[in-house]
């Protein structure tokens, strides 16, 4: 078990230290979610006041699109170098390098989400501060889910045709049952009168959600990888 | 299987010819009127399409884990099966809804979940089209996933209060709205296997094909 997560580890390792070098995924992922919120609030925003109820949503839409962006380039960068077989060929679990990728991927949209609530607060005056353990906590699931399934699909989709295209053909049907726990709960939280219990009740669901999505990549990511 | 083809298809055939007759034999419901009829081919057509999703699934991991090259080809007849009965069910839903909810669509966990699993199929089959080749082990996954949400469209109306029926109004129907039910439900049934078959049946012989194709390249 030690050597799963060290794999893991090592995988997500390089990762990140290619990322550090030429912060690409970051910068451009970030870049893009911020022009995402800006447009939005360019479409909404009448005189400094946004309709209610909409903030979660576009916090949601900006994390989702700017996820598909980093999930792309990740396995990009490993079919342009040609690096993919080597990852393949390791003598490793093929889960744990499943794992490292996914992790290196949260680490990214994470640090996107760090920018990118304080922006949707300021914004949309959405009030980021009043539940700051459960909105990291929808967050933090919401994100695992996603990522979860668009890691085992950006994995898949190195090797087919018009794979640009089919990752988010592919990805949103799926996962939409974490943006409605995502965007519902968030919701609940943003609104007027914050109803906690219903937002406890998404988070619950996402990490349901969350177990399934896993297990279920864990569980795809060795066959659809053996060529 | 292959046997029953033939005689699946001539008598939904003749039954889906007759049904227009038992389902106006049939009484009206009292507070829908004319409109809940459509429930005759809506709830058959509903069934049917979770059961695509549940045989392309299966199949779809019989492909995936034992690489059972036919499995392939069944997974594929029943996504495309899934898509026309799930099309059915989701514009016959809608009528119905219309008349007996005043709304033409809610976002019902149970109605949502169906249309998210009719939209998994459609990605499913174009991922198949255009994907080119490695697409069916792709697909498989997919399908995969598409299976796990089926459980929880089933159990989703049961945990949230909603405006969709419970699943338990069925056996509680009235003896004459029940066997035009039935009637249709076995029609349907009939179809959707004679079709499941030929559909398969093609797939294999296209995979056949292509083999041979490869098999000549090399030679």
């Amino acid at each position: 078990m030690s050597g799963f997560f060290r794999v893991a580890w090592h995988v997500m390792r390089k990762d990140m230290t290619v990322e550090v070098r030429s912060r690409e995924i970051l910068l451009t992922t970030l870049f893009f979610a911020v022009s995402v919120v800006l447009v939005f609030s360019f479409a909404i925003v009448r005189e400094g006041r946004a309709p209610d109820d909409v903030a979660a949503g576009i916090l949601w839409v900006a994390i989702s699109f700017a996820g598909t962006l980093a999930m792309g380039r990740t396995f990009e960068r490993e079919r342009y170098n040609d690096t993919l077989r080597a990852l393949i060929l390791a003598p490793a679990d093929r889960p744990a390098i499943y794992v490292g990728k996914l992790l290196g991927l949260l680490l990214l949209l994470g640090l996107v989400e760090i920018i990118l609530v304080p922006l949707v607060g300021l914004l949309f005056a959405a009030p980021i501060f009043s539940y700051p353990l459960m909105l990291s906590a929808l967050l933090v699931f919401g994100t695992i889910g996603f990522a979860a399934v668009g890691t085992l699909f950006a994995a898949m989709l190195v090797r087919v045709r018009s794979r640009d295209t089919l990752l988010p053909v592919l990805l949103y049907p799926i996962t939409i049952p974490v943006m409605i726990g995502g965007v519902r709960g968030t919701a609940a939280l943003f609104q007027a009168t914050p109803d906690e219990p219903m937002a406890r009740f998404w988070i619950g669901l996402l990490v349901f959600w969350d177990v399934v999505f896993v297990t279920l990549a864990l569980w795809t990511f060795e066959p659809v990888m053996t060529e | 299987m292959r046997k029953l083809t033939t005689p699946f298809i001539v008598l939904s055939a003749g039954m889906l010819l007759a049904a227009p007759w038992i389902i106006n034999a049939a009484p009206y419901e009292s507070t829908m009127g004319l409109v809940q009829k459509v429930f005759y081919f809506h709830f058959p057509s509903a069934i049917l399409f979770l059961v695509a999703a549940i045989v392309c699934g299966v199949h779809s991991a019989r492909f995936l884990f034992f690489k059972n090259q036919r499995a392939d080809g069944w997974a594929v007849a029943a996504a495309e099966l899934g898509l026309v009965f799930g099309a059915i069910t989701l514009v016959t839903g809608p009528l119905w809804a219309r008349k007996a909810w005043g709304v033409w669509w809610v976002w019902d966990p149970r109605l949502t979940m169906s249309l998210v699993l009719w939209m998994i199929f459609a990605a499913y089959l174009m991922l198949r089209q255009y994907g080119g080749p490695g697409s069916d082990r792709l697909g498989a996954g997919m399908a995969l996933f598409g299976m796990a949400n089926v459980p929880f469209i089933y159990v989703s109306v049961n945990v949230w209060r909603t405006l969709h029926p419970q699943t338990s109004v069925v056996p509680t129907l009235p003896t004459d709205m029940g066997i035009p039910l039935w009637f249709c439900f076995a029609a349907f049934t009939m179809m959707f296997i004679a079709l499941l078959n030929v559909r398969a049946d093609l797939e294999h012989k296209r995979a056949r094909l292509e083999a041979l194709y490869l098999a000549e390249d090399e030679a």
